[in-house]
C-alpha cells in the first residue's frame, strides 16, 4: 500500500506550459487520452486498409479511385496488385493488434483510470509513463513510414515468419527495408509497453490508498494489473526476437535462416539458423498477446455490467482467479499456432491439452457474467449494450477455439478463414466492444461531458449485427477449405465461395461506415455534449468520487480518499440510493462483502 | 430495447447455426484412409461447440429479456447455486467435454503422425519454392539423387539442383510439375523447401503440413478415390502465394505406371 517514497515519486506539480500540459505531459490522465487518440487514428487507418482488402477480394479488378496516389506500383490505375494486397493486410493486422487492441483497452483506459481506481495521485514513474507514450507514438510513425519507402511495407503478415522475413529483398517487395522498419517499429513498441507495464504493476501494488486491499480493487483494475504482468513478460521476448530479425538483415547473422536456401536461383549467404526458432519466440509473445488484448476488455466489461446490473458479480474472487488463470495458461498454449509447422508432433499434443483446459476459466468467466444477470436490475445504456455484445461475441469467438485447440482438426482448418473468423471475433471484435463500452461509460469522467446515448445505441445496433454478418461467414469459408492470406481465389473449389466474400465485403463497408457515427458522437460530445454530473451512472468505485469532473491534476484534491467497502456495493439501501461508494464511510447492511 | 436485443441475439444464433445444420459450406468429401477419424472428430466437436454456443446465447438473451429495466420494487435475486454451482458446472461439464475431445482427438492425430509409413509405401518427394511445387520420383533404383542447391536453376529447368552426370542415383530420377499417385497405395511424401516456408494442403486428402526450410519433414497417406485434386500452399510465401498450386492425380495402378513411363521419357 501507500508508502512515503512512492508518494514522493508520483507527486508532481501541475504543469504551467502548453507543452507540459498537452504534449510531454507527466499526468497519467493526459497520457491515457494521448493513447486513446493514437488508437483512434490507428483504428480508422486499419479499418480503411481492411476495406481496401475486402474490395479487392470481392471485386479484384475494380479500380479504387485515388489509391494510385498512395502507391503507384502497388495500385497502378487504382487496381491492387497481389503483393500490395499482402502489404495492406500486414499493415492492417500490425496496426490493429499493436496500436489499437493493445493500446486502447490497456494503455489508454488503464493509464487514465488505474491510478484513480486505486486512489493514487499518479503513476509512480511519471517520466517513464510519458516516455512509454512517446516511444509508442514513435513506433507508429516508424511503421507508417514503411508505406513511403520504395518497395512499400512488408508483405510477410503480422506473424513475419522466417525465412520470408529474414532473407531480405530477394524474398519479395517490402521484404528488405519494409521488414526492417516493421521489426524496428515493434521493438520500439515493446519498449513502450514494458515501461507502461512496469508503471501499472507498481501502481497497483504500491499506491493503493488506505483501505484498498487487493480484493477491493475493481475488476477493471484487476484486468489492467493482470495484463501488465503479461505485458512485462511477453514483450520482453518479442523485443529481442525483433532485434535478432533486424540483425539477420543488416549484420549478416543467421538466427532465423538455415543454410542452402535458394531464392531467384541465388544461393543465400546464410547458414545454421532455425526457422522454427522465430515461430517459437513469436508465439511465446503472440498467444499472451491475445489475452493482453482481451483481459482488459473483460475487466472493463465486468465493471460496466456490474454498474448496469445494480449488483456485484456472483463472485468477485472467482472472476479474478479465472482471469489470472487465463494469463498463466496463455504461456503454455502458444504451440497450438504451430500444430502443422513441422514441430515435433508429440509437442502438438502437449500444447493441445492446456489449450483445451483454457476453456475452463473462460467458461467460468462467461457463466459468472450470465449467471449474474439473473435476478439483476439491468439498465440498458450504450455502455451496457456494448458490454453485453462483448459477452455474446466472446462466446461466439470462444467456441471456435474448441476446434483449433485440437491438432487433428487443425489439419483441416489451419491457415483458413476459420482462424480469421475465430480471432477476429474473440480478440478483435470482442476487444473493440470492450473499448466502446469503456468509452461510453467513462467519457463523462474523462471529458466532463456526456455522449449522446441515442447515437450510441444506433452505433451499437449497426456494429453488433454488422460484425456478425462479417465474421460468422468467415467460419463457413474456413470449413470449406478457403485459405487465408490469398489476394485472389483461383482454386477451383473456392469459386463457389466468392459470393460469400462479396456479402462479407458489403457488410464490412456498411459496418465500417457505422463507426463514423461513433467518431461524430465522440468529437461532437467532447465540445458540445451536455455537462456531465460527477457520477452519472450511480457507480461506486473511486473514479466517481473525484472532487471535480474531469478529475483535478492530482485526482483527489487536497485529501486522498479512504476506502471503506468492497468495490461493488449495489442492491443496498443507503442515503444515496441502491449503492454505497467505496469512499463513503456510511455503514449499511451490505450483503455482498466477500471475505 | 432489451427485448429487441434478446430477440436479435437469438435470431443471430439460430441463423448462424442454419448453414452448419444444412451443410451449406463444408469441406470436400474425404478421399483418404485416415480422414474418417478427422471428420468424426470434427462432427463431435461441432456438436459440442454448437450446443455450448446456442445454449449460452439463448440463456444470455432470456436473462436480458427478463431482468432488464424492472420496476423500482424489484429485488435482486441470486442465481440458484450461486457462483459455486457455476464453477462446478464449468469444471465438471466443460472439463469432461474438453478432456474427452482431447483424448479422442489424439487418436486421429496419432493415426497420421505417430504411425510410421508401411515398409512398401511409395516414396515421392515434393519440393516447394516460390511459387510452385515440383515432385520427384526415385526411378527404378528406388533412390533419390542428392540435391545440390548451387545447381538449382529455374532457367535450365534444374528445379532440384540434380547432377546426373556425377550422381548415379540422380540418373533415373523423374521430376514433374504435377503429382500422380496410384489409388489405394500408401504414399510416403518427403517434403523439402527450396527457399521459404510453404505448406502442402489437399482438403480432400485431409492433410496439411508446412514445409520447413532447413528441415525435411515427411507425411504419409493413402488416397482411396481416383480423381484430380488441387494441392495448395497455405503458408504465406510471398506475392504469388495465392497462385501457388499444383494438381494431384489419383490413378489406377496401370494408369500410374503409364504416366510414370511417359514422364521418364520426357526427362
Amino acid at each position: 500500500m501507500h508508502d512515503m517514497s512512492a508518494h514522493a515519486a508520483q507527486h508532481h506539480a501541475p504543469p504551467t506550459s502548453f507543452i507540459r500540459k498537452h504534449v510531454f505531459s507527466l499526468d497519467h490522465k493526459v497520457i491515457g487520452k494521448q493513447y486513446y487518440g493514437l488508437a483512434l487514428i490507428a483504428v480508422f487507418a486499419g479499418m480503411v486498409l481492411s476495406w481496401l482488402m475486402r474490395i479487392h477480394l470481392a471485386w479484384g479488378a475494380a479500380p479504387i479511385p485515388g489509391l494510385e496516389l498512395l502507391s503507384k506500383n502497388g495500385a497502378p490505375a487504382g487496381v491492387i496488385t497481389p503483393e500490395y494486397y499482402l502489404q495492406l493486410m500486414t499493415m492492417h493486422a500490425t496496426i490493429m493488434v499493436f496500436f489499437v487492441l493493445t493500446t486502447a483497452p490497456f494503455a489508454a483506459f488503464g493509464n487514465f483510470f488505474l491510478p484513480i481506481q486505486v486512489g493514487a495521485e499518479d503513476m509512480p514513474f511519471p517520466h517513464f509513463n510519458m516516455m512509454s507514450f512517446w516511444v509508442t507514438f514513435t513506433a507508429f510513425l516508424v511503421l507508417m513510414a514503411s508505406f513511403f519507402v520504395p518497395d512499400g511495407p512488408t508483405l510477410g503478415g503480422w506473424t513475419q515468419y522466417a525465412p520470408l522475413s529474414a532473407v531480405g529483398k530477394v524474398a519479395g517487395p517490402g521484404q528488405g527495408t519494409g521488414v526492417i522498419l516493421w521489426a524496428a517499429s515493434i521493438a520500439i513498441f515493446c519498449v513502450g509497453q514494458l515501461l507502461g507495464s512496469l508503471n501499472f504493476i507498481t501502481t497497483t501494488l504500491d499506491l493503493r490508498v488506505k483501505g484498498m486491499s487487493l480484493m477491493r480493487l475493481p475488476l477493471s483494475a484487476w484486468g489492467w494489473f493482470i495484463t501488465s504482468c503479461m505485458g512485462l513478460t511477453a514483450f520482453a521476448v518479442l523485443m529481442p526476437a525483433c532485434i535478432l530479425l533486424i540483425l539477420d538483415h543488416v549484420a549478416g547473422t543467421s538466427f532465423f535462416v538455415p543454410s542452402n536456401l535458394v531464392l531467384n536461383d541465388q544461393l543465400q549467404p546464410h547458414s545454421g539458423g532455425s526457422t522454427l526458432l522465430w515461430q517459437h519466440l513469436f508465439w511465446f509473445f503472440g498467444h499472451p498477446e491475445v489475452y493482453i488484448a482481451i483481459v482488459p476488455g473483460m475487466g472493463i466489461v465486468s465493471h460496466v455490467l456490474i454498474t448496469s446490473m445494480r449488483r456485484p458479480m456472483l463472485s468477485h474472487r472467482v472472476l479474478i482467479y479465472s482471469m489470472g488463470a487465463l494469463a498463466v495458461l496463455s504461456y503454455m498454449v502458444y504451440g497450438h499456432h504451430m500444430f502443422v509447422s513441422g514441430m515435433n508432433p508429440v509437442s502438438s499434443l502437449a500444447f493441445s491439452f492446456p489449450t483445451l483446459m483454457i476453456t475452463i476459466p473462460s467458461t467460468i468467466i462467461v457463466l459468472i457474467w450470465i449467471g449474474s444477470l439473473y435476478g439483476s436490475k439491468l439498465r440498458i445504456t450504450a455502455a451496457s449494450l456494448f458490454a453485453l455484445g462483448f459477452v455474446s461475441m466472446f462466446v461466439s469467438g470462444g467456441v471456435s477455439g474448441f476446434f483449433l485447440a485440437q491438432p487433428s482438426i487443425d489439419i483441416m482448418l489451419h491457415a483458413t478463414y476459420f482462424v480469421v473468423g475465430h480471432f477476429h471475433m474473440v480478440m478483435g471484435v470482442a476487444a473493440m466492444f470492450g473499448i466502446f463500452s469503456g468509452t461510453y461509460f467513462w467519457f463523462p469522467k474523462m471529458t466532463g461531458r456526456m455522449m449522446n446515448e441515442t447515437l450510441g445505441k444506433i452505433h451499437f445496433w449497426l456494429s453488433f449485427v454488422g460484425t456478425y454478418c462479417i465474421f460468422m461467414p468467415f467460419h463457413y469459408l474456413g470449413m470449406a477449405g478457403n485459405v487465408r492470406r490469398y489476394s485472389a481465389f483461383v482454386d477451383d473449389y473456392t469459386m463457389r465461395l466468392i459470393p460469400v466474400h462479396k456479402f462479407i465485403t458489403v457488410a464490412a463497408i456498411a459496418t465500417g461506415c457505422a463507426q463514423f457515427i461513433f467518431l461524430y458522437n465522440l468529437i461532437h460530445s467532447r465540445f458540445k455534449g451536455k455537462p456531465a454530473p460527477d457520477n452519472p451512472w450511480e457507480a461506486t468505485s473511486l473514479e466517481w468520487s473525484t472532487p471535480t469532473t474531469p478529475p483535478p491534476h492530482n485526482n483527489f484534491g487536497d485529501k486522498l480518499p479512504v476506502v471503506y467497502h468492497d468495490p461493488y456495493q449495489y442492491g443496498v439501501k443507503s442515503s444515496t440510493g441502491d449503492y454505497v461508494m467505496q469512499a463513503s464511510p456510511e455503514q449499511v447492511a451490505t450483503p455482498h462483502e466477500e471475505k | 430495447m432489451a427485448k429487441f436485443f434478446a430477440v436479435t441475439i437469438i435470431l443471430i444464433a439460430v441463423a448462424s447455426a442454419v448453414p452448419i445444420v444444412m451443410h451449406t459450406w463444408e469441406a470436400p468429401a474425404d478421399i483418404s484412409t485416415h480422414g474418417a477419424l478427422i471428420d468424426e472428430q470434427m462432427s463431435e466437436t461441432m456438436l459440442e461447440a454448437g450446443i455450448s454456443f446456442l445454449a449460452a446465447q439463448i440463456i444470455l438473451a432470456i436473462f436480458i429479456w427478463q431482468f432488464s429495466n424492472p420496476g423500482p420494487d424489484a429485488r435482486i435475486k441470486t442465481f440458484p447455486g450461486g457462483a459455486k454451482g457455476l464453477v462446478i458446472a464449468a469444471l465438471v461439464l466443460v472439463g469432461a467435454e474438453v478432456m474427452a475431445l482431447g483424448i479422442f482427438g489424439t487418436k486421429a492425430w496419432a493415426a497420421q503422425y505417430f504411425t510410421p509409413p508401411a515398409a512398401d509405401a511409395m516414396a515421392v518427394q515434393v519440393q516447394a519454392g516460390q511459387f510452385a511445387f515440383y515432385f520427384r520420383y526415385p526411378g527404378l533404383d528406388g533412390r533419390f539423387g542428392p540435391i545440390h542447391p548451387d545447381l538449382i536453376n529455374e532457367g535450365s529447368q534444374n528445379f532440384y539442383g540434380l547432377d546426373p552426370d556425377h550422381d548415379q542415383d540422380s540418373k533415373d530420377d523423374i521430376v514433374a510439375a504435377e503429382m500422380a499417385i496410384p489409388v489405394n497405395k500408401e504414399i510416403h511424401l518427403l517434403m523439402h523447401s527450396k527457399d521459404v516456408g510453404h505448406s502442402f494442403y489437399v482438403p480432400e486428402l485431409r492433410v496439411q503440413q508446412d514445409f520447413v526450410p532447413g528441415l525435411d519433414v515427411s507425411l504419409h497417406f493413402t488416397a482411396t478415390k481416383v480423381g484430380k485434386y488441387e494441392i495448395v500452399c497455405t503458408q504465406l510465401c510471398g506475392l504469388g502465394h495465392y497462385n501457388m498450386k499444383a494438381y494431384l492425380e489419383v490413378m489406377s495402378q496401370a494408369d500410374f505406371d503409364d504416366w510414370l513411363k511417359k514422364e521418364a521419357a520426357m526427362q
